[in-house]
């Protein structure tokens, strides 16, 4: 795990020190809200729809038992005793008020934590593969890139007021679980003639007019790196549309101007700015690279992970559904499910993330991490231990065996508590799991991803859902569109509308018909959703959900 | 031609809480959409709302929104005023929570 340095810690100290008093100057009338607002944005704090919202930002959605249980304390001293994990690997606080966010930006300086730059248009929270350091198929941990890029992103004078947010993502491995090709830059480690390098993309994203990134380089070397993204971003920082933000991503700078016309100018640039890189970025790099050493492996037995996987068939199921193949023999990636049937996706108490805090402190070399599906994650756990650590997870309601299944269903906050949602996510989300999990239907139908959006900003993926849910006003009333065949891997893809949206009351049955549709027409249960849409196409989809109506009609 | 005016409460949310708050005919904020008053003049909206944003050491983002009378108040129109003055769907936080 990265530490503080010196700079590091005195830096947030003073930006704390900064907030303390323009929330004292805004309380005491000396500031006025126009005023106020961008400050408290710089520091993650928003006012939605019932209350403050404080983002805190989880570099990487990497954290260790210290900082979990910080998470928890926050939650009990001056939230609701809950937070919810974001697909952006962060933690929010649905609850604060004003004159407390101070004291919580302090606990979390405690841990190393803070919240700067989980707002504004400014580069946010870099993001990366969540099982980083784990993984089977990992050439390289993500992780150090990411801090790097962290380090070199916070307060940058330049990229402080962008044209918009700007949203980097990592990954180490070729199998893509960052979604690197849905955000403004994603950057894919690789290999070549025995070098490592990177593969950047630019211009993906998912919102109102959503894109896949395109390739801006198919290899920038490690000494090239910070460099290249520099000049990506400035040269988006002078191109990009200010005059409507509608317009203002760089995906649509990249439409407009085309990838080739881009690559020109960003090379332009780096031709420009290369110079002034010291080789310090690459020393640095090189020192982070030691904070995200792998811990020491233990060398034990598995036999009664063995025994048990034999005999105890919810420990099995368990397994089978929420355990990955770790990189180190006889260790496996526990997958931590916060989408108990009918909870909100993401949301953990207190009483959790600390029993999840412990689970990594005796099970998991202290670390753990967030997904962007708004799970946990303890990437490094002995098989011998699971089946103690099961035990544990199930006394607290974290043992739901649904990894990638239907009822893993990413939701953001929608109007229940966002300022900018149009309609509810949560209770849809929470409708499909008790439904699928009353039809005992989950593990027959195998992967399907689900994504719910409240709006067309998309925070819930929606458009990369295998089936993807989009809460709109309709005159008035909520109304979901469904959309289907999206894919947030490495083979990405924007999902297909299926036609006219569906009331509240009409969605869920609807989704049923969609998986009913999949389940009486697929190969075998070897062929998952998205294999059997890519072969049949939209058709038996919408004859179901729109023909099927007529028909019973006309009758 | 114009939109006909249709009745309106001056709604915003409280300065250190951030909680939904309603402006009362006798200028008080309170946390119940029953005691705002309904304006059924576009003028008076306007000024009540002006109103409204000059106490900034009290509420942000003061607003008019729509609201139909009823026996026990002013009543919202759309499903977004109904979730702002209940709370979220997913836990009994936030108004109803205070209500009960």
């Amino acid at each position: 795990m990265y530490s503080y340095s010196e700079f590091d810690a005195a830096f947030v100290a003073e930006r704390n020190r900064q907030f303390r008093a323009q929330v004292e100057r805004r309380i005491a009338g000396n500031l006025t809200e126009d005023e106020f607002k961008p400050l408290r944005l710089m520091n993650g704090l928003y006012l939605q729809l019932h209350a403050y919202m404080l983002r805190v930002a989880i570099p990487y959605g990497t954290l260790n038992s210290r900082q979990m249980r910080q998470l928890a304390h926050i939650a009990e001293t001056w939230d609701k005793g809950y937070g919810h994990f974001t697909t952006r690997q962060n933690i929010q606080f649905n609850w604060p008020e004003l004159r407390d966010v101070p004291e919580i930006l302090d606990a979390l300086a405690e841990v190393e934590m803070h919240a700067i730059q989980t707002s504004g248009n400014t580069i946010r929270n870099v993001t990366a593969d969540h099982f980083a350091g784990a993984a089977e198929d990992e050439i390289a941990d993500p992780r150090p890139v990411a801090e790097l890029l962290r380090q070199w992103s916070t307060d940058h004078p330049e990229f402080q007021f962008l044209p918009r947010k700007f949203k980097i993502a990592v990954t180490g491995s070729p199998n893509d679980r960052a979604v690197i090709k849905a955000h403004d830059i994603g950057i894919q480690i690789v290999e070549r003639e025995g070098e490592i390098g990177y593969r950047v993309l630019v211009g993906g994203g998912l919102g109102r007019t959503p894109m896949i990134g395109k390739v801006l380089s198919d290899f920038v070397s490690q000494e090239d790196l910070l460099p290249y993204i520099e000049a990506t971003v400035s040269v988006w920082n002078l191109l990009g549309r200010r005059d409507n933000k509608y317009k203002s991503r760089i995906k649509i700078t990249v439409h407009e101007h085309g990838i080739d016309d881009i690559r020109a100018r960003v090379q332009e640039r780096f031709e420009v700015i290369r110079p002034e890189f010291s080789g310090i970025d690459v020393a640095l790099l090189e020192q982070i690279k030691t904070a995200f050493a792998p811990p020491a492996f233990r060398q034990d037995g598995a036999e009664v992970f063995e025994t048990t996987y034999k005999t105890d068939p919810i420990f099995r199921s368990w397994a089978d559904t929420n355990l990955i193949a770790h990189k180190a023999p006889g260790y496996a990636i526990v997958q931590i499910s916060l989408k108990a049937h009918g909870a909100t996706p993401g949301d953990a108490t207190a009483d959790q993330m600390r029993v999840m805090a412990d689970l990594a402190e005796f099970y998991g070399h202290d670390e753990l991490r967030i997904s962007h599906e708004q799970n946990v994650i303890l990437p490094h756990v002995h098989k011998s231990n699971l089946p103690a650590l099961h035990a544990i997870l199930k006394k607290h309601g974290l043992a739901t065996a649904n990894i990638g299944l239907i009822s893993d269903i990413i939701a953001c906050p929608g109007m229940d508590y966002c300022a900018l949602a149009t309609a509810r996510s949560i209770p849809i989300a929470q409708q499909i799991a008790t439904r699928f999990d009353e039809l005992k239907l989950e593990h027959d139908i195998g992967e399907l991803k689900i994504k719910i959006s409240g709006c067309i900003n998309a925070c819930g993926h929606h458009h990369v859902g295998h089936i993807g849910i989009l809460g709109l006003d309709r005159a008035g009333v909520e109304n979901y569109q469904i959309t289907l065949g999206g894919d947030h891997t490495e083979t990405a893809a924007i999902g297909d509308r299926t036609g006219p949206g569906f009331s509240a009351d009409e969605i869920i049955p609807a989704v049923e018909r969609i998986v009913e549709t999949y389940l009486d027409q697929r190969h075998d249960r070897n062929e998952t959703f998205l294999e059997f849409y890519r072969r049949v196409g939209m058709t038996p989809f919408k004859t179901a959900l729109y023909e099927q109506d007529k028909a019973y009609a006309a009758e | 031609m114009p939109k006909e005016f249709t009745p309106k409460v001056v709604t915003a949310n409280a300065l250190l809480e951030g909680d939904v708050v309603y402006q009362t005919a006798d200028d008080r904020w309170s946390r119940h959409l029953s005691e705002a008053e309904l304006i059924s003049d576009e003028a008076l909206a306007k000024l009540r709302l002006a109103q409204a944003e000059g106490q900034p050491e009290l509420v942000v983002g003061a607003y008019l929104a729509d609201a139909k009378p009823s026996d026990d108040g002013p009543q919202p129109t759309h499903f977004r005023e109904e979730f702002r003055r209940t709370g979220p769907s997913n836990y009994h936080h936030g108004k109803q929570a205070e209500v009960n």
